[in-house]
């Protein structure tokens, strides 16, 4: 986990990119023309798989994040369909609540010696090392070369190591029988899941999700969602624009979501 | 993985025929494979085309190959609306009761489960997977309101050039844009 290392692995990788784009630039000239005038299907469904060019992840202002407001969870089981879960008969309530699959949690922070409160919204944090892969016996838990960590189902065996080494406590397991399902979020008994940056939207091609959208549309803007390898996009510019640090920083996990104001 | 043999043709046929006949004269009431041999249920939007992705016989033979294939290609790749997809067979093969709702692609007497049950082989991919068409993934609808909330953020409005570079023409953007 040196940091050293890594460092120097992204310079090469930015320069390979930026020779790749210039030859792209002079070779192709006429082809990307055609593409750039029918912007309208921008968002077309990808045909390639996913590549390291790209690696997703967001950042949070806690400034911005209003107490009381749980916009970006609300969406987020919308969109996931976790609103579709059901307590369990004869349940006891707090049992239920703490047992329920959540993948975004708000937290409330208060500073006990100057009384200051801080409120955030505390996801997967999509590391670089994470240690929900490291300890997985099947690869079940894996990072998608874009960045993303997730769980893949077909061979989850739902032995939960992974929510026991993730030190932010970003993993559910789903206890009971899933009744209704959605097409885009497929979920069942004896998985264990978590946050996957809507990556369903991602692969359609709309960079954008549940929770940042609705964050936006409470008019909070909390949340800026984008991808940590383009200098020039959203998520970098925000990044550049104020002092910002990742939970746990201690861990070297190097984490795609970052928060400010901590 | 067990192997089944499907009925000769001329059964299937004949079942298909009787099926269609009955759904013509408005009798079949609720739309539902009669038995074995008769794997497309009648009012699916499957039963209005001549053959499945691939042909028929090696659909039969091979669905759960694809299916397989399919699942790491988009798990790992993140590819996902190509043919062979899980949710395509969902929205073709899923039949409509009287008052035009889905039934369970899984239900007794539908399209998976009236050979499933036969050939005596459990399929669990309905364990997570949804039944019936509900709540697909992100589509271009919605993409104008959702370009409104968060200017910038999708790629369409950013003219994003690689780093160093400014952008010198679309060549370099447009299939930065593109690609995820």
């Amino acid at each position: 986990m040196s940091r050293k290392v890594d460092q120097v692995n992204q310079e090469r990788r930015r320069f390979i990119g930026v020779a790749a784009g210039a030859v792209a630039g002079t070779a192709g000239g006429a082809g990307a023309v055609v593409v750039a005038l029918s912007g309208v299907a921008e968002a077309a469904p990808r045909t390639e798989p996913v590549s390291d060019r790209h690696r997703w992840g967001m950042l949070i202002d806690t400034a911005r994040c209003a107490d009381g407001c749980s916009a970006c969870v609300d969406a987020c089981d919308q969109e996931n369909g976790l609103n579709l879960q059901a307590e369990p008969l004869g349940d006891d309530e707090a049992k239920w609540q703490n047992q329920r699959a959540t993948w975004i949690r708000k937290v409330k922070l208060q500073d006990n010696a100057t009384g200051v409160i801080t409120n955030l919204p505390l996801l997967c944090q999509h590391c670089e090392h994470p240690p929900c892969v490291n300890v997985c016996p099947t690869g079940a838990s894996f990072k998608r070369a874009d960045g993303i960590v997730m769980v893949d189902r077909h061979i989850c065996i739902g032995c939960r190591y992974c929510i026991m080494a993730c030190p932010y406590k970003a993993r559910s397991f789903i206890h009971e029988q899933v009744e209704q399902k959605l097409t885009r979020a497929p979920r069942g008994k004896g998985c264990v899941e978590s946050c996957n940056l809507c990556v369903h939207r991602l692969d359609e091609g709309d960079a954008t999700t549940a929770c940042a959208e609705a964050c936006a549309a409470e008019g909070h803007h909390a949340i800026v969602f984008g991808d940590l390898n383009d200098p020039s996009g959203p998520l970098r510019q925000a990044l550049a624009a104020q002092p910002n640090r990742m939970i746990r920083e201690d861990l070297q996990l190097n984490t795609g979501v970052r928060y400010a104001g901590l | 993985m067990t192997e089944f043999q499907p009925k000769p043709r001329a059964r299937v046929a004949a079942t298909l025929a009787a099926l269609l006949s009955l759904a013509g004269l408005g009798l079949a009431a609720v739309a539902q494979a009669t038995g074995v041999g008769d794997f497309v249920v009648a009012g699916s939007p499957a039963a209005k085309l001549d053959h499945c992705v691939e042909p028929t016989e090696y659909m039969r033979r091979y669905h759960y190959e694809l299916i397989r294939h399919q699942r790491d290609t988009t798990v790992y790749g993140g590819i996902r609306s190509t043919k062979h997809s899980l949710e395509g067979c969902v929205e073709c093969h899923v039949g409509y009761d009287a008052d035009r709702k889905p039934i369970a692609v899984n239900a007794k007497h539908q399209f998976c489960n009236a050979c499933h049950s036969y050939a005596a082989v459990t399929l669990n991919c309905f364990d997570c997977h949804a039944t019936v068409p509900e709540g697909e993934a992100w589509n271009q609808v919605t993409a104008a309101d959702r370009d409104k909330l968060l200017p910038g953020v999708h790629p369409q409005g950013q003219a994003t050039g690689v780093a160093g570079v400014p952008a010198p023409s679309a060549a370099a953007v447009a299939p930065e844009g593109r690609e995820q």
